[in-house]
């Protein structure tokens, strides 16, 4: 067009109109982000960030004394809160190595207590040494891994419905081996202390360690070194990133897969064993939402729920983060009810969160 | 009208395959039909009440089917069950309501199909929604173990008390058990249907356990960081109690706290043998079945209904206290002899 508007042309001369044209070769859009576009850069780089922030602001808030009258931010309460979220901490360890191949896990809780139950009858009940209890305990978690793990990569039903059907199958046979009666405190400690070794603790000043607080965070730690630095743990992400993908890049996905719902059951059954410390007794009736609760801390701490995306160690500030909300808003006077509340507002905030970060690769 | 109509067809559609599906089985043997519907099979006493009723059913040579909410709270597999038992025909239903209200209208039903309706455990609001209520006078069981404690104490100015209760829905076993045992410790209970709207400076708190270890543990925990001078704690059953000991053991103030609690399960009873607990009201869940089904056996065979207790609107399947500390004026029976009749 711009030919006819030219009266003067210069018949071949292109040259002459080169300075004025655009010589940049292909490259990308430079332009500024401004404060919003950063924070979101940021936050898709290191997506433990968010817990991480929330954790501190949380326990700042709830130390204030006008809040808490001082009765939050001492070390007795702190290491507290530890102890209380540790077997969800440990549960969602086990659910974020699901979550991250896209899958889900409800059955987590039902197969702890299963896996508890089985410790407890083995050890306690019918006097096994207290050794090949704990094994069997620990052959139950990880065979219904196992199975969940089957189901899924074998005949390729959705982790949703599998382990919907498990968590179901679960409770119902704890409950047909205990007639639902719990194990008693007294009974363990006569029969197989062992059982009960990670409620034990060493105490730092007026702060209490227990064995258990410090499993979670071996397990953490251990989990977060096999993701991060393993071709295993490359895997898992890839997996979940994108399965087809994952394929033709030529990992075998459903053996990964099963190994994946394995682990996790490996984890469930450290679980089991802990919570046996933490709460005293083995009661069938109890944990009954920690499958939601692992999936809360999971989310929270920054997991994204379609797979592939998120640190192993958000889950930690996960749980912790709902330990520290519940004991302050309960140390503030409140209803239990808004404990209930805030922690639903947490999940759907961490959820929004996770879906405006991934729109920066967008 | 519609509503009703179309709840009425359903029902009518439900009926028609269910009788046809029940048939052969009632064909064949000319039993007297009758029906247990608890509210879950993961609480011990509902499994033992099961067990009871299944027992007498067989000595009495009735057909006894048994349903069971998945979890407490859970209506709809209640009112489903009471439609196959309008369905199957039976003569009479043994049913705890998990929410009164919502069951009342299936229930009328039944009752209107000429079915005996027995409510056990937990009364209907009104009681005389069903025929029947054979139950334990829960407010009683707490106003014992509320006694017990006062009178445990002596001077009872100094007491902190912790309340364990069971969740956060307040239901009638709930505000009965806690305010039973407020009323007999001599604290003003104000509402006697409200939990935690007392004002006296004696109590540190109310928490809730869902009546399990676990539960109980971490409220007792969450109690003894507001006030860790506890020295009475109150619990919703004795797995709770359980867990609150455990805490208590933790802290290493097991010997500070009273510890009192409601049910009479045989793990509950020996944790008064042993000192855990200081005293538990027991109930008596094998004597509700066992009455149940005479009743529905004794309605089958003569048409009669039973009636309540003097002075109550359900008929009281007792209590009693355990405890291995008696004190004056309190009947109370030892652990020992409470292991003679505890269930699960």
């Amino acid at each position: 067009m711009s030919d006819t508007s030219q009266p003067a042309r210069k018949g071949q001369d292109f040259e002459s109109t080169l300075d004025a044209s655009d010589k940049k070769v292909a490259q990308f859009e430079h332009s500024r982000r401004g404060f919003m576009g950063t924070v979101q850069h940021v936050l898709h780089l290191n997506p433990t960030l968010v817990p991480v922030l929330v954790l501190v602001v949380s326990v700042l808030v709830f130390s204030l004394p006008m809040v808490t009258e001082g009765k939050f931010l001492t070390m007795f309460n702190l290491s507290l809160v530890m102890q209380q979220v540790s077997i969800i901490g440990i549960l969602a360890a086990a659910q974020s190595l699901i979550i991250l191949t896209a899958g889900i896990d409800l059955s987590v809780g039902a197969l702890m207590i299963f896996s508890a139950v089985v410790m407890g009858l083995l050890g306690v009940n019918l006097g096994v040494p207290t050794f090949f209890a704990l094994i069997a305990g620990f052959i139950v978690a990880v065979g219904g891994g196992l199975m969940n793990g089957l189901f899924v990569t074998r005949i390729k039903l959705p982790p949703f419905i599998v382990t919907l059907g498990t968590w179901y199958i679960f409770l119902s046979i704890l409950r047909l081996l205990t007639g639902s009666q719990s194990i008693r405190s007294q009974d363990i400690d006569a029969e197989a202390a062992a059982l009960k070794v990670f409620g034990s603790f060493i105490s730092l000043g007026s702060a209490r360690i227990t064995f258990g607080v410090v499993l979670m965070i071996l397990v953490f730690a251990v989990l977060w070194y096999m993701l991060n630095k393993t071709a295993w743990g490359r895997h898992v992400y890839a997996i979940g990133d994108d399965k087809e993908a994952a394929e033709l890049a030529g990992i075998k996905t459903d053996r990964t897969l099963l190994t994946v719902y394995m682990s996790a059951g490996l984890v469930v059954g450290i679980a089991a064993w802990a919570s046996i410390g933490r709460v005293g007794s083995i009661s069938p009736n109890a944990f009954a939402e920690a499958n939601l609760q692992s999936i809360t801390a999971v989310v929270i701490g920054g997991i994204s729920l379609f797979g592939g995306r998120g640190s192993i160690l958000g889950p930690l500030f996960g749980a912790l983060i709902v330990g520290v909300f519940e004991s302050g808003l309960r140390l503030a006077g409140l209803d239990v009810q808004w404990q209930v509340f805030a922690i639903g507002w947490l999940i759907i905030l961490a959820v929004a969160i996770d879906q405006w970060i991934r729109k920066v690769s967008a | 009208m519609t509503f009703t109509k179309t709840r009425t067809a359903g029902l009518m559609g439900t009926a028609a395959v269910m009788t046809l599906l029940a048939a052969p089985a009632f064909a064949a043997a000319h039993e007297t039909g009758a029906c247990l519907i608890t509210k879950t099979d993961t609480n011990p006493f509902f499994v033992k009440m099961k067990e009871g009723a299944l027992k007498a059913a067989e000595e009495n040579g009735m057909n006894l089917q048994t349903f069971a909410g998945k979890l407490d709270g859970d209506v709809e597999s209640q009112i489903a069950a009471v439609e196959t038992c309008i369905a199957a025909g039976v003569k009479g239903i043994l049913i705890t309501p998990s929410d009164g209200p919502a069951l009342t209208p299936v229930v009328t039903q039944a009752r209107e199909a000429g079915i005996l309706v027995i409510s056990l455990d937990t009364p209907f609001e009104p009681a005389d929604v069903a025929d029947a209520t054979f139950a334990t006078d829960n407010f009683k069981a707490g106003e014992l173990i509320g006694e017990w404690a006062a009178a445990k104490m002596g001077d009872t100015s100094g007491a902190k008390i912790a309340l364990l209760d069971l969740n956060a829905s307040e239901i009638s076993v709930d505000y009965l058990r806690n305010n039973g045992f407020l009323q007999g410790f001599g604290i003003d209970i104000k509402d006697p249907t409200d939990i935690g709207d007392e004002d006296d400076p004696r109590i540190v708190g109310n928490d809730i356990t869902n009546g399990n270890e676990e539960g109980g543990r971490t409220a007792m925990e969450n109690l003894m960081q507001i006030d860790s001078s506890i020295n009475v704690v109150y619990t919703i059953n004795e797995p709770a109690a359980a867990g609150a000991y455990e805490a208590l053991k933790s802290f290493g103030m097991q010997d500070q706290a009273l510890i009192v609690s409601v049910d009479g399960g045989c793990p509950g009873v020996q944790n008064v043998k042993e000192g855990v607990i200081g005293a538990t009201s027991m109930q008596f869940p094998l004597l509700m079945a066992s009455l149940g089904i005479d009743a529905i056996k004794n309605f089958a065979e003569s048409g009669e209904k039973p009636s309540n207790s003097e002075g109550l609107d359900f008929y009281n399947t007792g209590v009693e206290l355990v405890t291995d500390q008696p004190v004056d004026g309190i009947p109370s029976i030892t652990s020992d002899e409470a292991l003679e009749k505890c269930w699960g």
